[in-house]
């Protein structure tokens, strides 16, 4: 049953703004009493969707659904899609522009990474509509 | 190791965090590419960077890292300092380069030392 459901509209147009939905998350997460290190599971990946969101498909919709079992959170973005979600998963693939990397990202580790801290990952994509992003984190 | 041992050692200012100086940081991260430290950062890490945006704040943040020290003299902007400020981050700048900071700090005993 969740107790609660969060929504968060993340601009594509600022990347200094990119991560609040997800400090918001963990923000609420700290507020409900969860334990630290899932906490930081759900920030990671969170937070590495999101950013995702803004250098590759110009921002989208991150719904987070928080239960006393687990945290699931859901990234709807209407970007290009991504042609090869298996190159796009191997750890060092990266298709980010050479300001993204200025950045300090782009070096391909985003979806490994997600995939890493969560209990359930998945992705799914269509060329020129976008992508949809599934994770959910076990409150153990 | 406390943070006012790292601000001693390095020689560096203080922008944030006066309050965080008796924290002590686990384990030392240095790397100027925020993708490697969430893939291989550990919590309560000093973060050694030459990278000057808020995600950097940003990625201090979500993986439960304290401290920032900036390198070869990099002052954060005050956007950066009212983010940290907000979210409880102390942030560092110190004159030394990335590899003597690192060095510095290694061979003072920085425990469970995971420099990236």
């Amino acid at each position: 049953m969740a107790l609660l459901t969060q929504k968060y509209e993340v601009s594509g147009d600022d990347f200094s703004r990119a991560g609040e939905a997800s400090s918001a998350i963990k923000q609420t997460l700290k507020g409900l009493g969860f334990d630290p290190e899932l906490i930081r599971r759900v920030a990671i990946a969170t937070y590495e969707a999101e950013i995702n969101m803004v250098i590759h498909a110009n921002g989208g919709t991150i719904t987070a659904t928080i239960s006393p079992e687990s945290i699931s959170v859901e990234f709807v973005d209407k970007g290009p899609g991504i042609p090869n979600i298996d190159l796009a998963m191997q750890e060092g693939w990266s298709t980010a522009t050479e300001n993204v990397r200025e950045m300090g990202f782009g070096a391909g580790m985003g979806l490994p990474n997600i995939k890493k801290y969560t209990d359930y990952f998945d992705i799914k994509s269509e060329v020129g509509v976008g992508t949809k992003v599934t994770i959910r984190i076990e409150a153990k | 190791m406390k943070i006012s041992e790292i601000a001693s050692l390095l020689n560096a200012k203080v922008w944030c965090g006066e309050d965080m100086l008796d924290r002590e940081v686990r384990a030392g991260c240095a790397c100027d590419m925020m993708s490697d430290v969430l893939a291989y950062g550990k919590d309560q890490a000093v973060l050694l960077t030459g990278l000057l945006n808020p995600q950097v704040v940003r990625t201090a943040e979500m993986m439960d890292i304290f401290c920032i020290v900036f390198v070869r003299g990099k002052q954060p902007t005050e956007s950066m300092i009212d983010l940290a400020k907000e979210r409880s981050l102390a942030l560092l700048s110190t004159d030394h380069p990335m590899f003597s900071a690192c060095g510095i700090l290694f061979s003072s005993g920085t425990p469970d030392g995971n420099f990236i």
